[in-house]
């Protein structure tokens, strides 16, 4: 016990010892968060705007030409259909339409309710909740000004419907993706290199001949990482709420749990690729490769998943980091318990007993 | 009696037999049935160029590598069935400095004495003399340290559990002559508190500092014994040749029809009659002499284990 | 013709700091044209800092310096080109046959077609590689890969070829028969500049060198080194010089 516990602390001095080693595991998710909370999330302008307006009377004139003093705002020709709309949208010359349908003021003089539509293109998500956000805003200070002056308040009513990306894939959903994605990094990559770097320094040689069992060595060699992506999770959840105001809406146990399952799986496929490379370089480029990419690819945060092809979608289900990507998603933003995840949990179960099981299998207690 | 001779103790010993490895699907053969004994308490060198065959036999015998065919033994252990036994015993320090370069000299001795259920403090006394050399630097990174330095922590470290055999692949390559020296000292301070020490080396002039040696090349040994018996085995009478131009005098040797073989070997040049004769040397002289050749000397020599070496090589490759 | 261009190397107080380590301390030395020249010293007395700097691989801190006449500090492109350089560790491409490598080096140093393939020719006669040459270097035995990887060192008739270590490890037949080809070489007028740890081909050279913390504190021929220190080989002479060494680290 006294062994395992003096070759932990080992580990811990190379890692506390290597600049490089320490840049990924705490400059790196720092970076991504920041990086996709604020880069991804910037204003938008210029936006082309189409506007369907089969009402064509003073209130819908109302609402157009503030629309269009709008510095957001590039007005197109007015669009006369819908099918004229739909190949408008399908031919990138509108990113988003404002519908106002036929009797738009009559409605609101006389029911004081009235009803416009805003359809935007989510296939960039985080624009289009920019541009629906910009619309409805323009149309509540027509609302408000209308209100000023009335006896009875008038009420418009906004619908908004996303084309093409309907969950709105991407707008918060970059923070369970960017945890998936470090705590990869920080238990394959990072473990497999460290046992690797042993085989290149010749210290492996030393170690296999010793009393301490080879089965150890990679014990020993995971739980500093273990201990290292719990910090990083942390580190990745606080500035989520300090910093981007995201919330975490579920349960903060099950999310702990379900990430200590994921990073198991992750070390898991960093121990199998140690055992078959021998240098660094190999270990670092299978890590990346291997795993990273399809992370970025799979799970589905930065491409949504619908839209693959079939063939695509099935490798999807072999990566891990999808499966839990979909129960921080489902824990950290909408706020469900372990009933709504259970599925996706017994999958990550399956694969971290399936990779453990093989690499421990394959540890080699000699040289090749 | 040299002390090989003496049978029946097994603790200690290691055992060789008829140990053949071949890397890449057979095709290379690193180790040709090769077979030795060395005893308890003895310092065995295994002599042999790059590529011989030395490491490869270390790392079986240290269980780090299966052997094709044949069995060895350490300390009466079988090095693939009993291989959790040897690595609680021996001691191994691998040809290449393979300590942490990023942890400093001191916590690469913890943590190798804490490695084999020990501490430093337990089985100092084994490591003092070296380790008192080394001890101003141990807050500095082993990274840091110079080669000598560097030898003598990995000594350190493969010593600390005071294993029973210990197997140094190559400790002075590429050292310099006077922490060669010092190496070899600290080995026989060793040998004396009855650790059994198998080395290996590409430095021939090393061989006569260890007590009994095997000379290896491609993979086969090519003799064993004290490097005294290997040195008489010289079959020949060796004489040293000099003048004031020895590239010239090599060239002119080689021509010469009476001498079997010459070569360079430090200021003088080695050679070897065809028959033994007392005409050869005045022979000789004047055919130097003949040649242009001034600062003529010719004299008998004592062989040394590299002249052997270059025998039994040539030898092999060239069967007469 | 001045007498800078009938040295090889002329060195006057070349010194090289790092921080507050001076690696190496004003050493002043000349080699001759084509004479073998013993570069020793004790582990970390500065023989690979020096050596960079007369490759034209490092700028000196002090002093001055010409290799092939040419000056260390302002000429070091013309300097890598009149000069080879062979190291134990690298010298050949492992992956590349016998012919790719001697054809390799050959385009870098600008060697035209014709006169690459008359050497490559002769070359491989002269080691006895005809079997060998399309065979890839890492399968060499290897006492050959490192007497091809001088003969690719000097292929481009170099004045100047510095050997680093050349036969580290290799067999005593294979090391003399290496130094028959460093012979062949100095014979045509190459000048040998040569690390060894081998203290018996400290004798096969002109004259020797010996380092010590960052000085060169003994140049001569091995004879009268031998005869100045009253030793009876180049190990006691190296010995007695390197015991005192004060430094610790690299």
């Amino acid at each position: 016990m006294k062994q395992l516990l003096v070759f932990i602390r080992k580990e811990f001095y190379h890692v506390f010892r290597d600049r490089r080693t320490l840049l990924i595991l705490f400059g790196l998710p720092t970076a991504q968060i920041l990086l996709f909370g604020y880069a991804l999330s910037s204003e938008v302008r210029n936006i082309n705007l189409g506007v369907v307006d089969f009402a064509k009377d003073p209130a819908s004139q109302q609402i157009v030409s503030r629309v269009q003093s709008s510095r957001y705002f590039n007005l197109k020709e007015a669009i006369p259909t819908y099918d004229a709309m739909q190949r408008a949208f399908r031919e990138n010359r509108i990113r988003a339409a404002l519908i106002i349908p036929a009797g738009f003021n009559g409605d609101l003089r006389h029911t004081n309710r009235a009803q416009v539509q805003v359809i935007a293109d989510a296939s960039d998500p985080n624009a289009a909740t920019t541009i629906t956000n910009y619309l409805t805003g323009i149309i509540g200070d027509y609302q408000r000004e209308l209100n000023a002056t009335a006896a009875l308040p008038y009420r418009i009513g906004t619908e908004t419907r996303m084309l093409y990306n309907p969950d709105l894939n991407g707008s918060l959903n970059f923070i369970p993706g960017v945890l998936a994605l470090i705590l990869m990094i920080v238990c394959t990559t990072l473990t497999s290199v460290s046992v690797v770097r042993e085989k290149e320094l010749g210290t492996m040689e030393v170690l296999l001949v010793s009393p301490f069992r080879p089965i150890l060595v990679l014990i020993a060699k995971a739980t500093p990482y273990l201990v290292l992506s719990l910090l990083d999770f942390t580190l990745i959840l606080l500035l989520a709420v300090f910093v981007l105001d995201v919330p975490v809406r579920g349960s903060l146990l099950l999310l702990f749990a379900e990430s200590a399952l994921f990073i198991v799986c992750c070390l898991s496929l960093g121990l199998m690729i140690s055992n078959v490379t021998a240098s660094q370089q190999v270990a670092m480029l299978a890590s990346m490769m291997g795993m990273m990419l399809p992370t970025l690819l799979f799970t589905g945060f930065l491409f949504p998943l619908e839209n693959m092809p079939l063939p695509l979608q099935w490798i999807s289900r072999v990566v891990p980091a999808r499966w839990y990507y979909l129960i921080v998603k489902a824990i950290m933003l909408k706020g469900l318990g372990f009933a709504a995840v259970w599925k996706e949990t017994a999958v990550l179960v399956g694969m971290a007993l399936a990779l453990l099981g093989v690499s421990l299998r394959n540890f080699k207690i000699r040289l090749a | 009696m040299p002390l090989w001779a003496k049978t029946g103790k097994t603790m200690g010993a290691v055992t060789v037999t008829n140990l053949t490895k071949t890397y890449e699907k057979g095709s290379v053969t690193a180790l040709d049935d090769v077979s030795f004994r060395v005893e308890a308490g003895e310092l065995f060198g295994l002599i042999g160029p790059d590529g011989a065959g030395k490491s490869t036999l270390f790392r079986i015998l240290t269980t780090l590598l299966t052997a094709d065919r044949g069995t060895a033994g350490v300390d009466g252990f079988d090095v693939v069935k009993d291989y959790r036994k040897i690595r609680n015993t021996v001691g191994y320090m691998p040809g290449r400095f393979s300590l942490y370069q990023d942890l400093t000299v001191e916590e690469n001795l913890n943590f190798f004495a804490t490695l084999f259920g020990t501490t430093i403090r337990e089985n100092y006394h084994l490591v003092k003399d070296i380790y008192e050399q080394i001890e101003p630097f141990k807050d500095r990174r082993a990274g840091k340290l110079s080669g000598g330095m560097k030898q003598k922590l990995a000594l350190c470290c493969a010593l600390i559990h005071k294993p029973t055999v210990l197997f140094l692949d190559e400790p002075t390559t590429g050292v310099d002559v006077v922490s060669r020296r010092e190496f070899w000292t600290m080995l026989n301070r060793l040998k004396e508190q009855g650790i059994t020490i198998l080395v290996s080396t590409p430095y021939m002039d090393e061989a006569v500092l260890c007590e009994r040696i095997a000379l290896i090349q491609t993979g086969r040994i090519l003799s064993i014994d004290t490097p005294d018996a290997i040195v008489r085995g010289y079959p020949d009478r060796l004489f040293a040749a000099r003048t004031d131009d020895l590239p010239r005098a090599l060239a002119d040797l080689r021509a010469n029809p009476s001498v079997r073989s010459t070569y360079a070997f430090g200021e003088y040049l080695h050679l070897a009659f065809r028959q033994n004769d007392t005409e050869n040397v005045s022979g000789l002289s004047r055919y130097l002499a003949e040649k242009g050749h001034s600062g003529i000397e010719i004299k008998p020599v004592t062989p040394t284990i590299e002249d052997r070496f270059i025998d039994l090589m040539t030898r092999e490759t060239t069967p007469s | 013709m001045n007498t800078k261009e009938q040295k090889a190397i002329v060195c006057r107080d070349l010194t090289k700091r790092f921080g507050d380590f001076v690696a190496v301390d004003h050493i002043s030395f000349e080699v001759e044209r084509g004479e073998i020249f013993g570069f020793l010293g004790a582990n970390g007395a500065g023989k690979t800092t020096a050596m960079r700097m007369l490759c034209g691989l490092s700028h000196p801190t002090s002093g001055q310096a010409a290799v092939a006449g040419f000056d260390v500090y302002r000429q070091q492109e013309s300097i890598k080109r009149s000069i080879g350089y062979m190291s134990q560790k690298f010298s050949l491409y492992e992956n590349l046959t016998v012919l790719e490598n001697i054809e390799f080096f050959g385009g870098v140093y600008g060697l035209s077609d014709a006169k690459l393939n008359r050497r490559s020719e002769r070359l491989i006669t002269t080691l006895g590689l005809g079997q060998e040459a399309r065979k890839m270097v890492g399968s060499l035995p290897l006492g050959w890969k490192q007497k091809l990887a001088f003969s690719v060192a000097v292929i481009h008739d170099p004045a100047i070829v510095f050997l680093d270590e050349p036969t580290g490890g290799v067999d005593p037949v294979t090391r003399r028969q290496f130094w028959d080809l460093i012979y062949e070489a100095a014979g045509r007028g190459i000048t040998i500049f040569v690390t060894t740890h081998y203290m018996d081909e400290a004798e096969y050279c002109n004259r020797i060198s010996i380092m010590v913390d960052g000085r060169v504190e003994a140049l001569d021929t091995p004879g009268n080194l031998k005869h100045r220190f009253a030793a009876d080989s180049m190990d006691e002479v190296f010995y007695q010089l390197a015991r005192g060494a004060k430094r610790a680290a690299d």
